[in-house]
């Protein structure tokens, strides 16, 4: 057969990489692993593009890889101010669901997660997608209420929900405490069993991987440091790296997405916050959920390493520096150790921190600004990894076709000005 | 952990505090003056700005007084705690304050000029 021309269709370029499967990886182990070739390459930036998307994290790296893939772009370039995935995407604690309230966010969560029920396979990079099961507990009479009522709004958007009493809870997760004395009993829960986690490296790398084989160059330790805009219309970026023009530019850098807008003339909703995790030392497989809990405010999972992966909640106040306060912590890990009294003997091994893009209404923003072809994502906060699929998928599409779809009109920055908000605060009650 | 100076109460941990986020955005006077769009100015847009920030907050679980603070929203230093009627002192703040977006927006326009102490 004959190879297409490099810039024809993906299936011919997509054969210039090494495919990953059982009997590659048979065959790298014969010569020790060390001739497995390089995943993806460190061009240096062209002059011009015909889209730049700044922020390499899954977000916009999947906004690359489906702009290249689904529209058929090839000129087009991804600028990060470090290393790709080095950002909120390579900090968080992987928790996947789509059990949101509002049929707005039931568009886009689900619409995500069925893209990642088939991601591993598409970018041939396995993902560690595991369908594992998100349990969130309610622990008052009136939570339970309220989650009642929120399963059935989630039911009716066709998404899987159900309502578990305490003792199915205990037959699910045998390490948990249900006895009702505690300060906070166990009073019931609610699971989606298509929810679940992934190896949140894995992602970035393997949309990066995809984009680039589809002739995406991904331009590390770039850092955008300000826009090219001629009479409200973007003609580029300057970077780090020197200016590099551009027909179009999607802004993905979650965190410092205010600090671009402010550096293009406008402002956002957002304020930029705080949000730990921490991992404990690896022990033996004993949790097989993963358990959330909003009014304790602690949520945890265990890797394929073993590590019990624990997320806190964000912290009250604006910053950038990477790390929260302590108190955070503490209060988090009291109320893991009250729910499974196992955990008390776990050690800790490391702590980390990001920077959250939080928005008032606690959903994201995908939208056109007031900038002629400039278009920002951001706004996912405490909660946009589970979206990283869906997330690119509608943002390219928004970029190549300069109108939003079905999927991300309702959340364009307008619904500030209109009052149409899409209060999300109750599904993502924790950080998760 | 930030490490906050109460004007009443001295050095106490962030947890004895409550964030009251930006300082001196004023509502505008008369509300119906504006249109949505610059109502939505006041009601939800935000400075965060990465380093010298103007904030305000409450020693909720102490004296319950607010006051104003001048952090550095990279290093989390805080350089400058004024009261809360009044603007910064310092150079930084100072500079911060009269260059904030705030200043030139037709919002604040509308607004009758505060009369600080
Ligand atoms: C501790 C923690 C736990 C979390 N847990 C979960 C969870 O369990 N489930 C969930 O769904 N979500 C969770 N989240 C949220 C989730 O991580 C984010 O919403 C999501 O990863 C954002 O992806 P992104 O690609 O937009 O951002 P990022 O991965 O942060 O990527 C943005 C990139 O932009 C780059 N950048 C910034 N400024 C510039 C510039 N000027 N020029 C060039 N590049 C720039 C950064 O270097 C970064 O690589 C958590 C977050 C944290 C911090
Ligand atoms: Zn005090």
């Amino acid at each position: 057969m004959k190879k297409p021309a490099s810039n024809q269709g993906m299936q011919g370029l997509r054969s210039e990489k090494e495919k990953y499967s059982i009997f590659s990886l048979a065959r790298n182990s014969l010569t020790y692993h060390e001739n497995w070739s390089q995943a993806w390459r460190s061009p240096e930036p062209k002059s011009e593009y015909d889209t730049i998307i700044i922020g390499a994290g899954g977000h916009g790296l999947a906004t690359a890889y489906y702009l290249a893939s689904q529209h058929g772009m090839r000129n087009i370039a991804v600028v990060d101010k470090g290393w790709l995935g080095g950002g909120n995407t390579g900090r968080n604690t992987t928790i996947i669901r789509s059990n949101y309230m509002w049929d707005e966010s039931a568009g886009i969560y689900e619409h995500s997660l069925k893209l990642w029920e088939k991601l591993s396979q598409e970018l041939n990079f396995n993902t560690m997608f595991s369908q594992r099961g998100v349990l969130t507990l309610a622990h008052t009479e009136h939570e339970l209420k309220e989650m009642n009522r929120r399963v059935e709004a989630i039911r009716l958007n066709g998404i899987d929900s159900e309502v578990l009493n305490p003792n199915q809870i205990k037959k699910l997760v045998p390490i948990i405490d249900i006895n009702p004395r505690l300060r906070y009993p166990v009073m019931g829960g609610f699971i989606q069993r298509r929810g679940g986690t992934a190896r949140h490296d894995a992602v970035a790398w393997g949309y990066a991987r995809a984009a680039d084989s589809l002739g995406v160059d991904i331009i590390q330790n770039c850092e955008a440091t300000g826009f090219i805009i001629e009479k409200g219309t973007v003609k580029g970026i300057q970077t780090a790296k020197g200016p590099i023009r551009a027909k179009k530019v999607g802004c993905v850098v979650s965190g410092h997405a205010g600090v671009l807008a402010n550096l293009a003339g406008f402002r956002l909703p957002i304020d930029s916050r705080p949000l730990q995790a921490l991992v404990s030392e690896p022990i033996k497989p004993i949790l097989d959920t993963v358990i959330m809990s909003n009014s304790v405010h602690m949520y945890v999972s265990q890797s394929d390493k073993g590590e019990m992966v624990f997320g806190a909640g964000v912290d009250s106040y604006n910053s950038y520096a990477q790390r929260g306060s302590l108190n955070i912590i503490e209060g988090m890990l009291a109320a893991a150790v009250e729910l499974f009294p196992v955990f008390s003997r776990l050690r800790m091994l490391r702590s980390w921190g990001g920077v959250v893009d939080t928005c008032p209404d606690a959903s994201p923003i995908i939208s056109k600004t007031p900038i002629d072809n400039l278009y920002f994502n951001c706004g996912w906060g405490t909660g946009g990894f589970k979206a990283t699929p869906g997330s690119g998928h509608v943002f390219a599409d928004l970029i190549a076709k300069d109108e939003p779809n079905l999927i991300s009109a309702p959340f364009s920055l307008n619904r500030f000005i209109s009052g149409y908000l899409i209060d999300e605060h109750g599904a993502a009650g924790v950080a998760h | 952990m930030l490490y906050i100076e109460c004007p009443w109460c001295g050095f106490r941990d962030d947890e004895e505090f409550h964030y009251g986020g930006e300082a001196h955005i004023q509502r505008p006077t008369d509300p119906n003056e504006l249109n949505d769009e610059e109502f939505s100015e006041y009601l939800y847009l935000k400075s965060n700005p990465k380093g010298v920030i103007l904030e305000r907050w409450l020693h909720s679980r102490g004296c319950r007084r607010w006051f104003n603070v001048l952090r550095n929203t990279v290093t989390n230093e805080i350089t400058e705690i004024y009261p809360i009627d009044t603007l910064p002192n310092s150079k930084e703040g100072t500079e911060y304050y009269g260059q904030n977006w705030r200043r030139k927006s037709s919002v604040e326009k509308t607004i009758k000029p505060r009369e600080y102490k």
